[in-house]
Formats: structure tokens, C-alpha cells, sequence
């Protein structure tokens, strides 16, 4: 166990905000799920007993007949921004007198950083770098996260949990988006920031990073594994198996949808179907390709003179 | 009117004399008796500074707690009128918002002042740009304070833009009628992963230089504009004349590069961010100010219309 690794990594002035991020992260769905939890507990009782339902207040949140339901922004509100203003004021005076911000020698394009690191919050993407091409994980997977993300009130039709948290009313929901961000995005990018060394080979936390080190790693295609040596065949081999992924994921995914989602189901259009359904499976289809790379050595599933996958 | 003396006919001529005197008396007298009540007058004044004319200039409503006033603080001032008067009481507990859409605009404000600052001394130009901040960093009196809150408030930015997102989904904040201005949302996320990247070049050091490096060659294989991607080659894309190209003003990353960031980051960027908030903001008070806590809905009800 080499501590000092450990806490080079950890130390690392452009590091710290990650570093940070974890504990946040952990707060915050602790915070969440805390609220879901009594929400849904509620749900529940107000669901059990329709008379309540009709004269409950329908909050967690403990409310009075006699009560104002409105409070004026002066001072209940402003009172909380101004002190959040001040607390965040006093971290970040604290965090700039105890650590510098990193500054390395002048740029100098003859000597390459080992590891050449993206700013953290970009290093989810360069880790897809090791599973495919840039062209997909530099750009094609960018532009269809914010894609992604900007289609999730056209194609999510369900009208509960609205302005409360909750679980059980949007599992699906919730799920998917905790898959993408923290399953995903968040650890990328841990696995980018503390276990990626240099040249980007995989060291363990703890783990010297040994410069000199060689992995003998034979990467094969798929098509290589099937006996496949034309470039004709190849192309088409990797059509049919990419289209068969969307395919058969795609009636997987309809099966399971129908069944434990049914009212989304109904309430889905064609095109928010359809729309879900691919991005869906290209998400689904990540965490496939990393398991075919780290496990079976295979690089590209489909190969074309134009392009990879 | 002169005085009359005893003589009485040559009043008019030795009345000069008089009447200045007299004059002057008058004058004194006025000193003694009105100025000191002209200044108990103006100290009594000032006991209520609210009542002063500048004070009524400038704010346009009394100070008296009244339910009223409260209100008019918030209505009648620029700053603070992008709050409703009243809210929802639940609204302002912290563990509904987390805070974070306040604290990443807050954010935003800590790193207009600090990154202002900087520009006073900071050239984007490939002499000067790392002895610039060198110069900040052990000259420049609290230069290297100036460049570590810069620097920690972007990091913390993309922390807290994250954050407030998660929370929005968590929350179901995006859905009817709030659809567009989550939309608005995630371009303002884009928007600060772009601030934050911009500036990782400018002090011309090895980490911005390959951390750059690493993320504009993925610019080199976009697919039909960069002249590694996919149909790059057969659409004419070479290194002179590809997207990458144009990002960097160059094949490589160079002086050009660290203008066009320059720019990017301290004038570009921030104008359209800010075009973006401002609609932001204005559509969350549109759409029905914060979404929440709102009534939990049960099952029963999911498919009647709501409002």
C-alpha cells in the first residue's frame, strides 16, 4: 500500500473539488431520499384513508389552520440567501488561503504530461476514450448527453412528483437518472481522477504508479473472435450485431417497460417511446461495451473503413 | 426705513451710516438667533434620516414594519425584485433547494469580481501570460488570494450547477410547465463546463496546456468536421481547416489559442451565460416561482388535469 500515492492523488490541488464532491454527493442523496422516504410514507397513509386525503394538508411539513401559508420574502427568505452568501464567502476564503491553486511549469508542447489529464469534470468523457473512439466518446456522447438531458420533460408524461420527493411514484425516473449521474458520470470520473495513472493504465488506490510499466494487452475485434477477415464481411458483421443490440435490448426493454411501468406506457406517445427507447440502450449500452473491453479484451464491435465502433 | 434724528431735514444724507449699522445689526442678530435654530432644526432632522430628501430619493417607500413596506422592499428594488413578495412558507427550507441555484449565481457574481480583477494584470499573450501570473501570484498584494478564489469558486461552481440540477430532477421541478426552462438550464450547464474550460488555459502552464491539448484534439474526430473523424477526410477536413482549426485559431495549441480562450472566457462566454440566466430567472418566476414543496399528489389523481 503506497500511502504516499494515495495522497499525492488525493492532494492534488484540481483533485480536491472531486474529492469534495463525494461527501456532497452522499449528503445530498441521504437529504433526498430522507424526504422521498416521509413523502412516500405519507402517500401511502393519505391513499389508505381516501377522507384524510380530501382534508390533509398533503405536506410532510408540519402546518396549523391559523397559519399564514405564505411568508414574506423579506425577511424569510432574503435572511437565507444572505447567510448562504456567507457561508459560501467563508469556504471559499478559507479553501484559498490553505491551498494554492495549481500551477505547473510554463506550457511546453515538447514534453508531454503523463497522465495528460482533462479538468475533472471532463475526465468521464476521457475515460470513455479507453472503450471508444473520440469521435464517439469526445463528441457523439456529448452532444447526446445535453440531448438526453433536454428531452427529459418531453418524454417523462408522469405527472406525480411534482415539486416533492419522492421514490415510489417516479422509480423509473429516478432510477434512470441516478444510473447516468452517479453510476455514470460521477464514477468516470472518480475512476478517472484516482485510479487512472500514467498512461492511463489502471492502478488501484494505493497502487505506485509506475511509469515503466507495460500491460501486454491484446486487444481483439469482435469480428476476429468469429473467424471474420473481409472488410465487406466485417462492416456487415458489426451492423447486424450493433442493430441486433437495439433490436433485441430494445424488445427486452419494451417487455420489462410494459410490464412494471405500465401507466407510462399508456401515456407514451410513439415518438416518446421511441425517443426513450434509444437513449435508453445507447446509456445501457456503455457500461456493455467497458464490460467487453476490461473483460474480453475486445476493442471494436463494428469496423468500417470510415469508422469504428 | 432711515431714522429720523432730531434735526429732522437732513435725515436722507447722515442716514448712510445708520442704516448700515443698523443693516449689519440685523445681520448679526439673524447669526445668533436663526442659525442655531436652523442647526437644532437640522439635528432634529437627522434623528429620522429616513424623512431626508436623499433618503426619499433613493428609496421609494417608508421604512415602517408594516406588512406593506416588506413587500415594497422587495417589489421596488432592482436587485430584488426577482423575488415574489411573498412565498410559500415551505419554500424557504433549505432541505427542499439545497440552495444551490442561489449559490451558483452567487458563485457566478464571486467570479465576475475576482476574474475583473485579474484582467488588470494579466496579458493573453504567450510572453506574458505565465509571467503575468507568476507576477500574481508573488507580487501583486493579495494577487495569489485573487487567483485561489478564482480558481476554487469555478470548481465549486460545477459543483453546485450539478448539484442544483440533481436536486431539480429529484424533485420532478422540470415537468409542465417548467419543461423550457430546464432546457435553459442545461445549456447554462454546458455554458459553465465551457467558462470553467476556457480559463484552464490562461495561465499558459503544462496542466492547461495538455489538458487542452487532450480535450480539443477530440475536436480533430468530429464526425464530418474534424479531419480524424468519421467522413472528415472524404469531406476535404485537413489539420488546417477543420473544427479543431477554428477552435484554436491554429493546428496546434498556441498564441491564438490563448487569445481565442481569452476571449471566450472573459467576454463571450459570460454575455451569453448571462443572456441565459437572465431568461433562467425570469421563467422561474413565469412558470410559477420555485416548484415546491408542493402537495404530494396520489396515485388516484395522476391522470385528471391538475389546474
Amino acid at each position: 500500500m503506497d500511502w504516499r500515492q494515495l495522497w499525492d492523488i488525493v492532494s492534488t490541488p484540481d483533485n480536491v473539488p472531486i474529492v469534495a464532491l463525494i461527501p456532497l454527493l452522499i449528503f445530498y442523496c441521504y437529504l433526498a431520499w430522507k424526504q422521498a422516504k416521509a413523502n412516500d410514507e405519507l402517500v401511502s397513509e393519505l391513499e389508505a384513508d381516501p377522507v384524510l386525503a380530501k382534508t390533509h394538508h398533503r405536506k410532510t411539513w408540519p402546518f396549523r389552520p391559523g397559519w399564514q401559508k405564505e411568508v414574506h420574502v423579506w425577511p424569510f427568505l432574503l435572511r437565507v440567501e444572505f447567510l448562504a452568501a456567507i457561508i459560501v464567502t467563508i469556504i471559499l476564503m478559507v479553501w484559498s488561503l490553505t491551498l494554492n491553486a495549481p500551477m505547473e511549469e510554463p506550457a511546453n508542447p515538447n514534453l508531454t504530461m503523463n497522465p495528460a489529464k482533462a479538468p475533472w469534470y471532463f475526465l468521464g468523457l476521457q475515460e470513455m476514450l479507453v472503450y471508444f473512439d473520440p469521435w464517439i466518446a469526445g463528441v457523439v456522447m456529448p452532444t447526446l448527453i445535453i440531448i438526453g438531458l433536454m428531452v427529459i420533460p418531453y418524454i417523462d408524461t408522469n405527472p406525480m412528483g411534482s415539486g416533492y420527493y419522492t421514490w415510489k411514484q417516479r422509480k423509473f425516473a429516478i432510477g434512470t437518472f441516478l444510473f447516468g449521474f452517479i453510476v455514470l458520470w460521477v464514477s468516470m470520473i472518480i475512476i478517472g481522477t484516482f485510479i487512472r495513472g500514467p498512461g492511463w493504465q489502471w492502478f488501484w488506490p494505493g497502487q505506485t504508479w509506475d511509469h515503466n510499466r507495460l500491460i501486454y494487452e491484446v486487444n481483439r475485434d469482435l469480428p476476429d473472435l468469429f473467424g471474420i477477415t473481409s472488410n465487406w464481411a466485417k462492416g456487415i458483421f458489426g451492423a447486424v450485431v450493433v442493430g441486433g443490440y437495439f433490436a433485441v435490448g430494445g424488445f427486452l426493454l419494451h417487455a420489462l417497460f410494459r410490464r412494471f411501468n405500465p401507466k407510462d406506457y399508456r401515456r407514451m406517445s410513439l415518438l416518446q417511446y421511441s425517443v426513450m427507447q434509444v437513449f435508453m440502450l445507447t446509456m445501457i449500452g456503455l457500461p456493455i461495451k467497458m464490460l467487453l473491453r476490461l473483460a474480453l479484451n475486445i476493442k471494436y464491435v463494428w469496423i468500417t473503413p470510415w469508422f469504428n465502433v | 426705513m432711515p431714522i429720523e434724528d432730531e434735526n429732522g431735514k437732513n435725515g436722507n444724507q447722515t442716514g448712510l451710516m445708520e442704516k448700515v449699522k443698523s443693516g449689519i445689526q440685523e445681520d448679526l442678530q439673524s447669526l445668533k438667533t436663526d442659525i442655531p435654530a436652523k442647526a437644532k432644526e437640522q439635528i432634529e432632522g437627522l434623528k429620522d434620516p429616513t424623512k431626508t430628501q436623499v433618503f426619499t430619493s433613493i428609496f421609494r417607500h417608508k421604512h415602517d414594519d408594516t406588512p406593506r413596506n416588506r413587500a415594497l422592499g422587495v417589489l421596488s428594488n432592482v436587485f430584488l425584485h426577482l423575488h415574489p413578495a411573498k412565498i410559500n412558507r415551505d419554500a424557504v427550507r433549505y432541505s427542499y433547494t439545497w440552495g444551490m441555484g442561489g449559490i451558483t449565481f452567487y458563485l457566478f457574481i464571486v467570479l465576475t469580481f475576482t476574474g475583473v480583477l485579474l484582467m488588470f494584470y494579466y496579458h493573453p499573450s504567450k510572453v506574458q501570460a505565465f509571467r503575468d501570473v507568476l507576477y500574481l501570484e508573488h507580487d501583486v498584494p493579495f494577487g495569489r488570494i485573487l487567483r485561489n478564489m478564482h480558481r476554487w469558486a469555478a470548481h465549486l461552481m460545477v459543483i453546485a450547477v450539478w448539484l442544483h440540477m440533481f436536486r431539480v430532477f429529484l424533485t420532478g421541478s422540470y415537468k409542465k410547465p417548467r419543461e423550457f426552462n430546464w432546457n435553459v438550464g442545461v445549456i447554462l450547464l454546458v455554458l459553465t463546463l465551457l467558462l470553467s474550460f476556457t480559463g484552464y488555459l490562461l495561465p499558459d502552464d503544462q496542466l492547461g496546456f495538455w489538458a487542452v491539448t487532450v480535450g480539443t484534439n477530440m475536436a480533430r474526430a468530429t464526425p464530418g468536421l474534424g479531419h480524424e473523424g468519421p467522413f472528415g477526410h472524404q469531406l476535404g477536413m485537413t489539420p488546417y481547416n477543420d473544427v479543431r482549426f477554428g477552435l484554436l485559431g491554429g493546428s496546434i495549441v498556441d498564441a491564438n489559442a490563448l487569445l481565442r480562450s481569452y476571449i471566450w472566457h472573459c467576454i463571450g462566454i459570460p454575455i451569453v451565460a448571462s443572456i441565459f440566466m437572465i431568461v433562467h430567472f425570469w421563467r422561474v418566476r413565469k412558470d410559477g416561482g420555485i416548484s415546491g414543496p408542493a402537495p404530494v399528489m396520489l396515485t388516484a389523481e395522476a391522470d385528471k388535469a391538475r389546474r
